[in-house]
């Protein structure tokens, strides 16, 4: 994207005037783990959501927190900090 | 009615961010500087000028509080001098990139060590690179009417980019010279309300500052020449605009008396009056002597200045500053640089003096004259000439 | 369907995400998650000068922005400053009628080392000329974005790059500058530390630091996986840590009166805070033993001082 960028496209004073399009970026291929959430554990109790970095937890219509595989980066922090244990870490598989 | 009033170059300047309705001063006290902030600050406190006035702890602090007010859409005006210029020096480069239209005075004052608070030119040609549009003064009322032409030019909204007004120091700053102020309607005329298209506001949020991988930064520094270039236009507008509403006409390159004059000599800044007198004595005399005041110094008025010395067999630029180890006279070097490409151009010759507050008589710069044209005829194996240093030294070879 | 805020207890958070998803900071980043939370707290009405430092970069590269509130970079030292031209210019501007009347409040934010060492001196005039902002130290305890050198934070006895633990050096050798009572000194109406694994109580501190008329310091411990040299997903446990051994006490200064927001009856052993951290690798029983002095000291002195001028 930047090196596509002409000197005609750089804003005065490189300003960028679109807030957070910096979302597209897929953090998500940077992890070697990921959460698994058992949702039979799980109580719903937000803590996962909170304590991301990343906000890549998100609240589901069904009322559970899931991680939202594009961003995560599985730091690993959600199963750490689960008070009933409800996710775990898993490695990533090769694609 | 416009009225003409005695004023000191720092107070005309004050006067002039006062009717140009500045909202933010962020200033730092140095000599000569001081009676700036000091008649602002007067003014903030007895209402007659309705701006914030920030008491930063440092120089590097009141440019940087001038980019904070400038990114709001605030009217920013800062003054400084000598060491503060230079503690400032990496916020220029922000402020310019970033396209903050600040208006500074600068007081020309040379740069320690030794300390000096007297003046010379050193600090304003540390900061030829900065991407601020630069312009010198001769005397009060310039100081006055390009404080003005300054925020005219600056804030418009195809420049955008903050901008130096350069005077000497103590020889501008601190003398009292006859003054002609406008009336309010006037300057209101002249002066649009600044209406600044980037304004940090939570209804249209935008980044200012990102930082610049090697894919983007070639390009944004080439689009900030090119706009930088472009606003020669609005730069020469300006002038032709405050011409019109107050009467007093501006170039970038102006002559004194130098039609068909075979020598040419170039100043910057107040001196150029001093310079005039010497003229005038040799023009008496019979010889073929003109001056020119370089006036706009960034952007570079390439075509003016050739235009202006392409019928002198001569020219003699003065210095009040030594580029170390370098071109020795940096004004000298550019306008080197600017001739070198002519197919017909004068023998350019230069001198340095007028350092730290060193005086220069109407007879230093008749020497001045008089030896430029003999360096002009026989060549010399010096770079530069020097003016008045004790010990028998006129030149230094390169 | 998607809920604005999310209930936990009383306390209602909003799930609206000021710096969008994507950004580049560290897998575990503490810093991150301190951001997020303080963004939360401080709603859309507001702009932000920021340092260059983790949270700059991680944001900010040209031409994209993870921002979604106005937001304004220029260099490292002067974020005190900037914030200072922007306070006073909005005041001004709507005195004036220039810009319309609107609640925004300014935030100041930056690392240790843009606060305590090279933007020290910007930050001390801010407080003193007593401008209506709120300013955030995210401190992760050394100049982590250049890669882990030294900042007047770093704590005793920690390595970083530029002071490393060797045959001759226990690494840091001074100890850590006291960034809140340097604040409180200035005679503000708040000051305050918090950290990101008491998430409602950091929450709350941005939120009053920012009601605050007048300038408010809050100082964020920010634990960092990468230069502190720990498993990424203890994060959280480590900032409990910092908290309940006395390395990093909870507290509120308002008006110059103290109050500890978390004064456990016994402190956990530093040990237990030092021990998963490689950059204490190198700590000797005796050097563990000393920085078990020097935290006992500073923590009953702090005692003292909210005893003595209590809330």
């Amino acid at each position: 994207m930047a090196d596509e960028l002409t000197w005609k496209d750089a804003k005065v004073g490189n300003i960028i005037t679109e807030a957070g399009n910096a979302s597209f970026r897929q953090t998500g291929d940077w992890r070697t783990e990921r959460p698994v959430l058992d949702k039979e554990t799980c109580i719903k109790c937000g803590l996962c959501w909170i304590h991301c970095p990343d906000a890549a937890i998100k609240p589901g219509e069904d009322g559970y927190y899931e991680a939202d595989l594009y961003y995560c980066k599985g730091c690993g922090i959600c199963a750490s900090i689960c008070p009933v244990g409800a996710i775990t870490m898993i490695e990533e598989e090769e694609k | 009615m416009s009225r003409r009033v005695a004023l000191e170059a720092a107070h005309a300047v004050a006067e002039a961010a006062r009717m140009a309705d500045v909202d933010v001063i962020a200033a730092y006290p140095i000599t000569p500087q001081t009676h700036i902030p000091e008649r602002l600050a007067e003014m903030v406190a007895d209402g007659e000028l309705s701006a914030a006035y920030i008491p930063v702890e440092s120089e590097h602090s009141a440019m940087s509080a001038c980019l904070g007010a400038a990114a709001v859409g605030a009217r920013t005006y800062t003054a400084t001098a000598g060491q503060g210029l230079e503690l400032m020096h990496e916020v220029l480069y922000a402020a310019s990139s970033m396209r903050y239209p600040i208006v500074m005075a600068v007081c020309n004052r040379a740069l320690s060590a030794p300390l000096s608070i007297w003046g010379d030119h050193s600090d304003a040609m540390a900061t030829r690179d900065t991407s601020w549009i630069q312009i010198f003064c001769q005397n009060s009322q310039q100081a006055f009417d390009m404080t003005l032409w300054a925020f005219r030019v600056g804030e418009d909204p195809n420049v955008l980019f903050p901008v130096m007004v350069h005077f000497d120091g103590f020889h501008l700053t601190h003398v009292t010279e006859p003054v002609v102020l406008p009336e309010q309607e006037e300057v209101d005329r002249f002066l649009p309300k600044l209406d600044y298209p980037f304004a940090l506001d939570p209804h249209k949020p935008m980044t200012h500052g990102a930082f610049g991988i090697p894919d983007v930064y070639s390009e944004a520094k080439v689009a900030q020449e090119i706009a930088l270039r472009k606003s020669k236009s609005v730069i020469l507008q300006g002038f032709q605009e405050f011409g019109d509403i107050f009467g007093r006409h501006y170039y970038p390159v102006e002559p004194y008396k130098t039609e068909g004059a075979q020598t040419l000599l170039l100043t910057m800044g107040s001196f150029g009056e001093t310079a005039q007198i010497a003229v005038d004595t040799k023009q008496s005399k019979g010889e073929s002597v003109g001056l020119l005041n370089l006036r706009l110094w960034r952007p570079f008025p390439f075509q003016e200045l050739r235009e202006a010395v392409k019928n002198a067999q001569k020219l003699i630029v003065f210095d009040r500053c030594i580029s170390f180890g370098g071109p020795g006279g940096p004004v000298c070097s550019e306008v080197r640089s600017a001739l070198y490409n002519e197919r017909e151009r004068p023998t350019v010759v230069s001198f340095v003096g007028a350092l730290g507050g060193r005086e220069m008589s109407p007879q230093d710069f008749e020497y001045v004259i008089d030896r430029g044209r003999e360096i002009a005829e026989k060549g010399s194996e010096e770079l530069f000439e020097t003016v008045g240093i004790r010990g028998e030294v006129t030149g230094i070879r390169g | 369907m998607s809920k604005e805020t999310i209930r936990f207890g009383k306390s209602a958070v909003t799930t609206q995400e000021f710096v969008a998803e994507g950004h580049t900071f560290c897998t575990g980043c503490g810093e991150a998650l301190a951001l997020r939370l303080a963004c939360k707290a401080l709603g859309e009405n507001v702009i932000i000068g920021n340092a260059t430092g983790c949270i700059e970069i991680c944001t900010s590269p040209f031409p994209v922005t993870s921002w979604r509130v106005p937001w304004i970079h220029t260099l490292f030292e002067n974020t005190a400053s900037v914030i200072s031209g922007v306070e006073a210019g909005l005041k001004i501007l709507m005195n004036k009628g220039k810009r319309p009347e609107q609640d925004i409040k300014c935030v100041a934010m930056a690392g240790d080392g843009g606060t305590s060492d090279i933007g020290l001196q910007a930050l001390s005039g801010a407080l003193e000329r007593n401008h209506n902002f709120l300013y955030l130290c995210f401190d992760n305890e050394a100049y982590m974005n250049t890669g882990i050198q030294r900042s007047s934070s770093t704590p005793y006895g920690a390595s970083t790059t530029t002071a490393p633990a060797g045959k001759f050096s226990i690494g840091q050798i001074t100890k850590k500058k006291n960034m809140v009572a340097i604040a409180a000194a200035h005679d503000i109406p708040y000051v305050a530390t918090a950290c990101p694994s008491y998430h409602f109580d950091l929450m709350r501190k941005v939120r009053k630091g920012a009601e605050v008329e007048g300038p408010a310091y809050i100082h964020i411990l920010s634990p960092c996986p990468t230069g502190w040299r720990y498993s990424s997903n203890l994060t959280i446990e480590i900032s409990q840590l910092a908290v309940q051994t006395g390395i990093f006490p909870l507290y509120e200064i308002e008006n110059g009166r103290y109050r500890l927001n978390a004064d456990p009856p016994e402190l956990k052993p530093v040990e237990e805070y030092l021990k998963p951290q490689g950059r204490y690798r190198h700590l000797t029983s005796d050097n563990i033993e000393r920085i078990q002095r020097l935290v006992n000291e500073d923590y009953a002195r702090l005692k003292k001082k909210a005893a003595a001028f209590p809330m």
